[in-house]
């Protein structure tokens, strides 16, 4: 039992926390909320260089083969920051699922090309009817003649438009019918077929909402030999959720630093209002709630490869409890800046609006404490 | 990282859970289930400390040459750990964690030589003389008064919320000696022998129909100048040390864990007619385990902390809070999970020994005492809202 960082992942951190105060300020993340790819290409090629793309790829295909601890330190670093580099859809998901379900062939094909910054990928499962629920998928991929014929729409896929290929979860209709499996598909955004629409996303970077009419695909677009995919989405986004908990307590810290020193330096009725005990509590209370966030966010990340029960409810209680100490600094951070913190004159509003993402993203806080409640009976039957 | 134990960390935990099966009986565990107080009574909680230091367990935070057993962070981990699963009496801290770090790091030979060992074997049982009716959250603004006369003090005053005076024959107290510019100068840290003639005991009873607080006073009572732990008027240094003590030993979370537990098991049970079946019990119990997660986790970081040397700050204060509220939260959920049964109070105590069949199942008699008697864990070792006040300054540096 230890859970000291090893000098390796110190040095990571060092490095990240380097990267982010000389090269993501305030002027910087500026640029990147007008900017319509909502990232930075420049920066995804430091990103590569620094060694960050390859951390949690295996060694065999040109990675680092980090864990979920090592990603999580760069998220903190990246939240401190708001990084909006498409790094959770290309390397915490796409790299994952590439790693998990595809054969030898399609990895070789991608995960170096992942590493070296010349691929970016993202995943589209969600649907709108589906709500957060990640079992159910309406959109079909037909066996055809040729290959596949793909058909559904997918909502909120992170960072879509800038991705290379996106990976599309699909129900699969082989010549039987329905198999009850879920395939996941290699689409290449420049498709024929595909329509993406794309949106700027809260808090920073961008996401979309894909068509996919009859998109037509060939034979080894579909990852692996198709064994229901199901399984390994859900591990994958309790890793995206580990990784994404991480990113909010850095967002977190910012905002507790950030009101901290507002509230030494601004003066009412004589005197800081650090000087109130009713602000200074408040400030602790939001010190100790990022102090839980980061407790969960370790924990989820220590528990992404245990087995599928106990890392679900790891992840669901991680990203129910960090939501909820989100909501809870976002909102308090504002709050203590008063009229200012409404306003886009200072960036507490955006860091604000990250943290609303994060809360949204793969559902809030109230579902996935009932995930957590759900899989725990589910475990006493078991 | 690494939330696994190592080859030899496992043996420890094999032998910690050998220790208990031979050790632990059932009408010990079944006393403590029964028990909705924060402490065992004597005659359950010694039965314990002596088995304890029989095994040479009976103070893991002590130094090795005053009897301690030398254990690292994990084994303490392990050793609570499988204490709470137990269901362990839980044993009076007065003695073991809160007097004896004292007398260990500031006490004289003779008093080392002399308290030490009786606190090992439980032959001396402790209560703490600190807050008065005048003095909570303001402790330092105590009045009792301690005289010099010849080789004497003589003590005059009160003090309150005294755990298990009843059963003490010992009182660590702060006492005013001089009154310096500073109200925390002046104060002395001594040992009080509980028969000394001068000395009453009141009972108060806690809202949930127990007594294990008293108020203590003393009138004219004759303490030599030999049970002055270290220097006059350096008490408050003495006593601050041993707040942290009471604040956080760092390892609550097995605990609550176990007591979230048995609630989860009557919400299971037919005999809250399944209360889990209600999906706002289900995600409130859900709530409640994911708050011990956080503090689990924070306490494994402050012990992986502290095994390397590196001081965790003011996170004592931290635990405290989080304890506090969590313990707070799991016995509201209790209440409500026994539904209609909650509105029975059986007044008698101890609970496991009964003289009659009681109203409500026996699994459900300390929920409510349990739920009422826990409103003081936001309070006794300096209030929630000191210990704000001490992560605002410490921790925030305002």
């Amino acid at each position: 039992m230890d859970l000291n960082l090893s000098d390796e992942q110190r040095l990571l951190r060092e490095s990240a926390e380097r990267f982010v105060a000389g090269s993501y300020d305030a002027d910087h993340r500026r640029k990147m909320a007008n900017d319509p790819r909502g990232f930075s290409p420049a920066v995804w090629t430091q990103f590569a260089e620094l060694g960050w793309l390859a951390l949690p790829i295996v060694e065999d295909f040109g990675g680092l083969g980090g864990g979920a601890v090592e990603i999580g330190i760069l998220m903190e670093a990246f939240g401190r920051g708001l990084v909006s580099e498409p790094y959770v859809a290309t390397v915490v998901l796409g790299a994952a699922l590439i790693d998990k379900c595809g054969n030898a062939a399609q990895k070789q094909e991608r995960l170096p090309r992942i590493a070296e910054g010349t691929l970016k990928l993202a995943l589209a499962h969600s649907e709108r009817a589906a709500r957060f629920d990640l079992t159910k998928v309406a959109t079909i991929a037909n066996k055809t003649a040729q290959g596949w014929r793909l058909s559904g729409s997918k909502i909120a896929v992170l960072d879509g438009h800038a991705a290379d290929e996106i990976i599309v979860s699909a129900h699969i209709h082989d010549h039987q019918g329905p198999s009850g499996r879920i395939g996941l598909f290699v689409v290449p955004t420049q498709t024929p077929s595909l329509a993406i629409s794309d949106y700027e996303r809260l808090g920073g970077g961008r996401a979309c909402n894909i068509e996919l009419s009859d998109v037509q695909l060939p034979e080894e677009a579909l990852l692996g030999d198709g064994h229901d995919a199901l399984p390994a989405i859900e591990w994958a986004v309790d890793r995206a959720m580990a990784a994404l908990g991480a990113e909010a307590v850095g967002i977190m810290q910012t905002l507790v630093d950030t009101t901290l020193e507002y509230t030494k330096i601004r003066k009412q009725f004589g005197r800081p209002l650090s000087a109130n005990q009713v602000i200074r509590h408040r400030l602790a209370d939001m010190a100790m709630q990022v102090d839980e966030a980061r407790s969960m966010a370790l924990r989820a990340a220590l528990k992404v490869d245990a087995e599928p029960v106990e890392r679900a409810r790891a992840a669901s209680g991680a990203k129910a409890k960090i939501g909820k100490c989100a909501r809870f600094v976002g909102e308090q951070s504002i709050q203590l800046h008063g009229g200012m913190g409404v306003t886009e004159e200072l960036e507490v509003g955006a860091y604000f609006k990250r943290l609303v993402a994060f809360d949204t993203l793969f559902g809030g806080s109230a579902h996935h404490y009932r995930r957590h409640a759900e899989l725990g009976r589910t475990a006493v039957q078991a | 990282m690494d939330l696994s134990f190592n080859a030899e960390e496992r043996t420890f935990q094999d032998e910690v859970r050998g220790f208990i099966a031979k050790n632990l009986t059932e009408e010990m565990k079944r006393a403590t289930a029964l028990t909705p107080s924060v402490f065992s009574d004597p005659d359950i909680g010694m039965a314990w400390q002596r088995a304890l230091n029989r095994q040479g367990w009976g103070a893991p935070g002590w130094p090795v040459d005053h009897g301690g057993p030398d254990w690292t962070s994990a084994q303490r981990w392990i050793f609570e750990t499988e204490s709470a699963r137990a269901g362990v009496p839980n044993v009076n801290v007065m003695g073991v964690k809160m007097v004896g770090p004292v007398i260990i790091g500031f006490g004289s030979p003779e008093q080392k030589n002399f308290y030490l060992p009786r606190i090992l074997s439980g032959e001396d049982y402790w209560c703490q003389g600190y807050s008065e009716p005048g003095s909570g959250s303001d402790l330092s603004s105590l009045k009792t008064r301690a005289v010099r006369d010849g080789d004497d003090y003589i003590i005059n005053g009160t003090k309150i919320w005294t755990t298990h005076a009843h059963h003490a024959n010992r009182m660590f107290a702060l006492v005013r000696t001089s009154d310096g510019p500073r109200q925390q100068d002046g104060i002395s840290f001594v040992l009080i022998d509980m028969t000394t003639p001068g000395i009453t005991t009141r009972p108060i009873l806690t809202i949930g129909g127990d007594h294990e607080v008293n108020q203590v006073f003393f009138d004219d009572v004759r303490v030599p100048v030999a049970n002055r732990v270290g220097e006059e008027g350096k008490g408050w240094t003495y006593g601050k040390y041993l707040l942290e003590f009471e604040r956080g030993s760092g390892i609550a979370s097995a605990k609550l864990r176990e007591g979230l537990k048995a609630i989860s098991d009557l919400a299971e049970s037919d005999l809250t007619g399944r209360a889990i079946d209600s999906p706002d019990i289900a995600t409130r119990i859900s709530e409640v385990e994911v708050d011990i997660d956080a503090l689990e986790m924070t306490e494994l970081r402050v012990l992986s902390a502290l095994q390397t040397g590196q001081n965790p700050g003011a996170v004592s204060s931290i635990l405290k809070l989080r304890n506090s509220e969590i313990r707070q939260a799991v016995t509201r959920l209790g209440a409500d999970v026994i539904g209609h049964d909650a509105l029975a109070i059986e007044p008698m105590r101890p609970l496991y020994k009964l003289n009659h069949e009681p109203a409500i199942p026996e699994e459900m008699l300390t929920v409510v005492p349990e739920y009422l008697n826990g409103r003081a864990y936001t309070i006794f070792g300096g209030t929630s809202e000191i210990q704000r006040d001490i992560i605002a300054k410490m921790m925030l540096g305002i």
